[in-house]
């Protein structure tokens, strides 16, 4: 049977999957892309503690997805702004490698 | 859930998840992503959060991979072909991952209430829909579905999200305002530096 266990290793695996990829990879869109993998991770986790701790009254408890649909709608600004920002390094670098961008770096 | 569409799901969301890290051409990570999306969302289902699942699909899988697909193409960014991976970052990602994953297993397994399955802590809706009419708590539509036998989730979101999150979700609306603005103004072409 699928117990709560279950759930909270497919999202630990996800959110490890997202980690080694913002680390390894070099396109700053994948690494975006990699940070949307980790966020998607811990509402997994959210939506599995939301259904296993039933309240009194026997529904599930709707304070964790009210989290999850802030976290989704914060996201969703968050990608808006974050690919913006892209746009406009992509404008100034001709690239959207990390390592083009080392001008603060000593 | 069945047991076999939980492993299948997570199967998808995971299998796809590696794609999006080990894909070449960003057009396959983009989409390995929706995909793994689609996965996620049927898992949400699994757990009786529907509304999160269409949600999930519709701005997630929708807008937002739609959002990447879109910006991809317009900058027209071609396959890292030829460029070595830097392999000390790639090594160190991997026994990182490897490290957290197995950190996240020890704790989740070892968690008592994990044991759980959701035919543990049933939802007992009959009950509590009969409870809500005579105590009349709730909203009508709300206790009427409860009785059919029915978990109306998005309208007991939505009444969350109203009542008891009412002052989160202007604040919510207003950080999407800002976004927007603040879009127009970063992807607005500076004049004197374009000519």
């Amino acid at each position: 049977m699928i117990t709560l266990s279950h759930y909270l290793v497919v999202s630990g695996m996800l959110f490890a999957l997202g980690l080694a990829g913002v680390i390894a990879r070099r396109n700053i869109l994948i690494i975006y892309m990699c940070l949307e993998m980790m966020l998607s991770a811990a509402n997994l986790a959210l939506v599995a503690f939301s259904r296993f701790r039933v309240t009194p009254e026997g529904l599930p408890d709707y304070a964790a997805q009210s989290l999850v649909f802030f976290t989704i709608t914060v996201a969703a600004a968050e990608v808006a702004v974050g690919l913006a920002i892209i746009v406009a390094l992509f404008r100034a670098k001709q690239s959207v490698d990390v390592e083009s961008v080392s001008k603060l770096q000593g | 859930m069945p047991s076999l569409l939980f492993y299948l799901f997570a199967a998808l969301t995971l299998g796809f998840g590696l794609m999006v890290v080990t894909a070449r051409n960003p057009v396959t990570s983009a989409l390995s992503l929706a995909m793994s999306f689609v996965g996620l969302a049927a898992l949400f289902i699994g757990l009786d959060a529907y509304f999160i699942g269409a949600i999930q699909i519709l701005v997630y899988a929708g807008a937002v991979m739609v959002l990447f697909l879109f910006i991809i193409m317009l900058l027209d960014i071609k396959e890292e072909a030829g460029k070595t991976p830097n392999y000390i970052a790639v090594g160190g990602a991997v026994v990182l991952a490897i490290m957290l994953a197995l950190q996240i297993i020890a704790v989740a397994t070892s968690y008592p209430a994990g044991e759980q399955t959701t035919a543990d802590v049933a939802l007992h809706l009959e009950t509590t829909g009969a409870a809500m009419e005579t105590a009349k708590t709730s909203l009508p539509t709300i206790t009427r579905d409860l009785k059919e036998g029915t978990l109306p989730d998005a309208k007991l979101m939505g009444h969350t999200l109203f009542s008891r999150y009412a002052f989160h979700l202007q604040v919510i609306g207003l950080l999407l305002l800002v976004g927007a603005v603040g879009v127009v103004v970063l992807s607005k072409r500076d004049k004197e530096a374009a000519s």
